[in-house]
Parts: structure tokens; sequence; C-alpha cells
């Protein structure tokens, strides 16, 4: 195996992540990902709109477009349809793809474009400073929800299973080793894969609901797994796993899974 | 040798798109363009290019903009509704100097307004729509002819000067039919790709009034591309010093090239004593009633911007001090009006015919602006 470190534009380094962000993972798991399948970087094309996720983008040795808020979908459709060569992956968040971005994301899976989108859910808006997103659970606190959140959140899985991407998955940052197989696995399916990442934002989420810094929130967030909450759950990995964590039944691994025709615009013969 | 054909100003922008080398539109239904829209889809993936309808128009300008980082030269066009939602990425565009057309079909506004009539209600919106300081070239043909040369020009400027481009006319242009004779081929100009290894390469490396060099994503030249202020690298940086240089060089990579991007048409202007300042459909009536009113006898010109931005402000500016009278008319509440007033600075009586209607502006009524007796000439 390569050093992923080879994937890096060490130049760009210092990052701008906080220290204890799971984003940075996630990106270590998606370039293992990239490797194990010998993609030729310069056919990688990664997409992002705005946020802390998306700017993971800006570190990595391929070719990369920072877009603008939400929009990445639709920057990479056009992207895809132009050069289909490309291996198109999109990396949102879930403010990013979810909020401003929903219409976007919903109908690149309807169309069922060929491309992996990867949307890190850390259930806050990270980069503005932790204000609430339509991920954020019930009664969690954000800035804007000091009280605790009272609207209710929703499913992103379930979103895009309806809108018709043809394989959904959630992963958990928690298991790197997953999500490369699940990442390595989405980029070679042929069609619209999403891949939802528990991710997390100890410096918002965590410390404005109290569930301690970046390993706590992984031990948090393992336990919320429906998969794995029994056995992970009793296994003291980290001291301070705070023994409240909500048992939400999170559904991991692939929900979703059909081969489709893959949407290219309307083209002549090729 | 090419043969007269009857065709629409929407028409005659998608053959004007395709002489140009369009091969990517992207782009959401609006009245009046959707012409433009429904002839791409037929004719572009004969030509091995491809379409998509997108779910709204900021993605639209969003699929334009990711496709001509692919190296296709790509388009979208619509009106005023979503006009308003492509400014985001038009500014994208600019920073990002993403090469880009984007056709606007004027009809009557604020909001939803007046669907299928016309209006040169844009003009401003096309200047300063989008956020922050930013230049802008918008181009604003008068007939169905002129439309297909100008759809060339804006392709062939944005690729030039890697800049978003706007075409600016109204709805009757776009759907008047005219006889015209298009030509058999025409000049087209292409990005320039670097001619450095890619290891050397920066994305963004230009001198001050530069246009950088510009690879396609997947031509083997890796690098990063972000809306927010970038150093030579394309990476993002908050030096205040980098920051102006790259707005600096945004805006003058245009101003110092005015001679490649102005062009305004006179009339009848060297011995004028009366102008009338018209664009787009306006242009036509302002020149019928000049031919009249010199057969009235009275020495009337006309001075007409088919680049309305960069504004010609050196060109209004000498008529200003030849005229005694300069009318400025348009089909809006006055837009250009006060770049008119600012460039004449004074030299000249400046008289305004603006209509809100939805109706066009006839030769008639700017005759009678200029006959004795009217306040316009007396
Ligand atoms: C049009 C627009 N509106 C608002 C913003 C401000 N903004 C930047 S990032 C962000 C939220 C990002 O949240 P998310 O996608 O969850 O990413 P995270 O930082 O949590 O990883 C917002 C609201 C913006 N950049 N553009
Ligand atoms: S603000 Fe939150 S999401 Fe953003 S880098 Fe810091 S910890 Fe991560
Ligand atoms: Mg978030």
């Amino acid at each position: 195996m390569t050093d992923v470190k080879t994937y890096l534009r060490e130049w760009a380094m210092p990052h701008v992540l906080c220290p204890g962000c799971a984003h940075g993972i996630v990106l270590r798991s998606f370039l293992e990902s990239v490797d194990q399948l010998q993609l030729d970087r310069n056919k990688v094309a990664m997409v992002a709109g705005i946020g802390c996720s998306s700017r993971l983008v800006g570190y990595v040795d391929f070719c990369t477009l920072h877009g603008t808020h939400g929009r990445a979908p639709a920057f990479a459709t056009g992207l895809k349809l132009a050069r289909p060569e490309l291996n198109v992956v999109v990396v949102t968040g879930d403010g990013d793809g979810l909020a401003i971005g929903g219409n976007h994301l919903i109908h690149a899976a309807r169309r069922n474009i060929d491309m992996t989108v990867l949307m890190l859910n850390n259930s806050i808006y990270g980069m503005t400073g932790g204000q609430a997103a339509p991920t954020t659970p019930e009664g969690s606190v954000a800035s804007t929800t000091p009280q605790g959140n009272t609207e209710p959140n929703f499913d992103a899985c379930k979103l895009l299973i309806g809108a018709g991407a043809s394989h959904v998955v959630r992963v958990l940052a928690a298991n790197p080793l997953e999500m490369t197989k699940v990442m390595a696995d989405a980029m070679t399916h042929p069609g619209f894969s999403f891949i939802e990442i528990i991710s997390d934002c100890p410096e918002y989420f965590g410390r404005y609901n109290k569930v301690g810094g970046g390993a706590e929130m992984l031990s948090w967030m393992a336990v919320r797994d429906e998969g794995i909450t029994i056995p992970l759950a009793n296994k003291s990995f980290v001291k301070h796993v705070p023994s409240s964590a909500p048992p939400s039944g999170m559904k991991t691994g692939v929900l979703h899974r059909e081969v489709r025709p893959v949407y290219a615009g309307v083209r002549g013969e090729q | 040798m090419s043969t007269a054909q009857l065709i629409q100003g929407n028409e005659a922008c998608v053959k004007g798109a395709l002489a140009a080398g369009c091969s990517f539109y992207g782009g959401y239904p609006i009245t009046p363009s959707s012409e433009i829209a429904e002839q791409m889809v037929r004719l572009l993936p004969k030509r091995g290019g491809v379409f998509i309808q997108m779910e709204d128009e900021i993605a639209s300008l969003a699929s334009v903009i990711g496709a001509s980082l692919a190296g296709s030269k790509a388009m979208t066009a619509t009106s005023g509704p979503g006009f308003s939602l492509m400014q985001e990425h038009i500014g994208y565009a600019t920073m990002t100097e993403v090469p880009c057309v984007i056709v606007n079909v004027m009809r009557g506004g604020p909001s939803t307004g007046l669907p299928t009539s016309p209006s040169q209600g844009d003009v401003m919106q096309a200047r300063w729509g989008t956020h922050g300081d930013h230049p802008a070239i918008v181009l604003a043909p008068a007939s169905v002819g002129e439309v297909f040369d100008l759809t060339v020009k804006a392709f062939n400027l944005s690729e030039r000067f890697r800049t978003p481009v706007i075409l600016l006319y109204d709805e009757i242009i776009g759907h008047t039919r005219e006889s015209v004779v298009l030509p058999d081929s025409v000049d087209i100009t292409n990005r320039t790709h670097p001619d450095v290894a890619p290891e050397d390469f920066w994305p963004k490396e230009a001198p001050p009034a530069g246009v950088p060099p510009m690879p396609g994503f997947g031509d083997g030249y890796r690098f990063h591309v972000t809306g927010l202020t970038h150093d030579h690298r394309g990476f993002p940086t908050n030096d205040g010093d980098i920051a102006e240089a790259l707005i600096t060089r945004l805006h003058q990579k245009i101003e110092t090239n005015l001679d490649e991007i102005s062009e305004v048409e006179t009339y009848m202007l060297d011995d004028a004593e009366i102008a009338i300042f018209a664009y787009g459909i306006v242009g036509r009536s302002a020149r019928e009633a000049v031919i009249r009113a010199r057969e009235a006898g009275i020495k009337a010109g006309l001075i007409r911007p088919l680049t309305i931005w960069p504004f010609p402000t050196a060109e209004v500016a000498a008529a200003a001090q030849q005229v005694d009278t300069m009318i400025v008319a348009e089909m809006n509440l006055g837009q250009l009006i006060g770049e008119v007033e600012r460039a004449a600075a004074g030299a000249t009586e400046i008289v305004s015919y603006l209509r809100v209607d939805g109706e066009p502006i006839t030769p008639t009524v700017l005759l009678d602006l200029m006959m004795p007796g009217t306040g316009a000439s007396s």
C-alpha cells in the first residue's frame, strides 16, 4: 500500500480542521480507498460545497473543485457529463447537502449520475460556529437552539433512497476500515452512490451537548449504531464514554443497492 | 455560399453558439428564452455535445461551470427570474476564471413580472447582480443577425479572458423572425493551455493584468479551484495584499483590453447636433428615427453600444462634447442613463425617454422628441 501522505498536497498544510474532528479520519479512509482501487490520480475529480467537510478537497492531490454552498452535485453533474472518464466524488456536509443543497442532491440521485457522494454528517453547521442543521437531533443544543432543538430532523438515507439513489450506505467515522471498504465499493458501483458518514464536531456539537472531545464523540457515535451497540457499548475502549449515549438505533451498512441505467445527459452516439 | 434563412433571435443564438464551438448546454426552461434550450437539445448531440435540463438556474450555471472546467465551451440561457438565481455562480465563475456564456432574454420585472413582454430591466443586474467587486462583460444585440455575431463574440471573449460573458437581449429580439445570411465559418478563440509540465504548473499564475492558462480537469494537471480568495496556487488565503492583487487583476485583464471587447456603433453622428443613445431593440427604433429626422432636416445621429459593459465612457464623452442634446431611450426606468450622465459630465443636455409598460419604443416617439418645439430640440 502506498503511503496515503503521497495523496496529500503537503504544501497546503496546515489544514483548517480542529483537533479531534473526525472529518480527517474520513479523508484518510477515502485516500485508502482510492489507493486500493489504484485509480489514476489525474482522473479523480473531487467536488465540494462549503463547510468544514467540504474544505477537505483542498488538501488532496487530485482535480479539486471547492464550489458554492450546497451546489456540489450540480457542478459535479456538468463535470461528469463533459468528461465521462473522470471518477467524480462529491464531498458535502449535512448542512451543505441537506439544507441549502437538498434539491441538487436529490436530482443527481434521481438521474443516477455516475458519481459518489460522501456526506459527512456531524449533526451541525461546524464551519459557521455550531448552528442547528436539518440533522440536529431533537433536543440537541446548537448555537441557534440554545434550549434544545425543537424541529424534527430527517433521515438522509431514506431521502436518498426515495429520490432514486442506486446505492445508499451509512457508515461511522468511528469505523475507518469499514469506511475504506464502503467507499471503494461505492466508487465501483455504476451510478449514483450516496454514503452518509456519521462524523462529528467536537468543537461545537460536542461542547454544546457535553459529549466530550474527539475520542469521546467517536465512542458516543458507535453506541448509537443499531448493529454494534451491544458489543461496543460494553467495551470501554475510551475512558469517560458517556453512559447517557442515546440508543438511537441508527442502521449502518448498505441500505439500498440496485443497478439501473446511468444518466449521462442527452448526447450523440459515442 | 450561405443562403438567406428566416429565423428567430433565439435560434440565431443557438447557431452562433454552435459556430463558436459550444459543446455543453445546461438550462432550465423560462419564457422568453426556452427556444434556445429546445433547439440545443436537438442540435447539440449531433455535434458531439451534451445537453441537460437541470433542476433550477442555480444548478444550470453550476453544471455549465463544471463542464467548462472539464474543457468544454458551455452555456446556459434564461430570463429575469432565472437570471436572479444565477448571480451566485456568475460571481463564482468570475472569481475562479471559468469561461462560460449566459444568455438573458429580458422580460418585464421585477419578480415574474411580464413573462411575454420585452424589457431592458436587467441592465444593472447584469453589471452588479452578483456580490463583491467584479468586472462584467455584457453584450446587447439589436437584431437577429447581431444575436448570431455577438453569441460568437461572447464565447470568444469568455475563452480569451476566462470570464463569464452575458448576452442580454429582450423578448422582441428573441422571438422576432428575420431573414439573415449567416457566415459559413467564424473566427474562433480558444482558452490558452499551459505550456509548462504539470509539476511546474500553478493554476492562477499570471502577470498583473494577465489571463492564466487553463487546462481541463482530466488533462493531467491536478489543481484546486475555489471561490475563496486565493493565491497563485489556487489555494485560499486571507492575505490582504494577495486579495487586492487578485481582484485588481480580474478587473485589469478586462479594462486594459477594451479594444478587443468594446463595440459601439455610430450612425450619422459626425455632424449631428442631437444624438440618441440607445442599445438593443431600442437602437433599431432609434436608427429609424434618425433617418426620418434627417429627412426632416434635423441633424440627428445615433450612438449605440453593442458592448454595454464595460460602459463605453470615452465614446459617449466624445459624442457629448459634440451634440447639443442627447436623448437616452431605454425600456426601463433609467438604468444606463446614469452612466451616460457620468460620461457626459455636463457637456450636453440629456433628455430621457423611458418606458416600462411592456411595449416597444417606436421610431415615431423618438422622432417626435427631436422635432422642433419639443423639449429635446428647442
Ligand atoms: C449561500 C451561503 N449561505 C451561507 C453560507 C455560510 N455557510 C458556510 S458553511 C455553512 C454550513 C456548513 O455546514 P455543513 O455542511 O454541515 O458542514 P460542516 O462545517 O458541519 O462540516 C454555512 C451555513 C455560505 N457560505 N453560503
Ligand atoms: S468546527 Fe467542528 S466540524 Fe469544523 S473542523 Fe472543527 S470540529 Fe470539525
Ligand atoms: Mg455539518
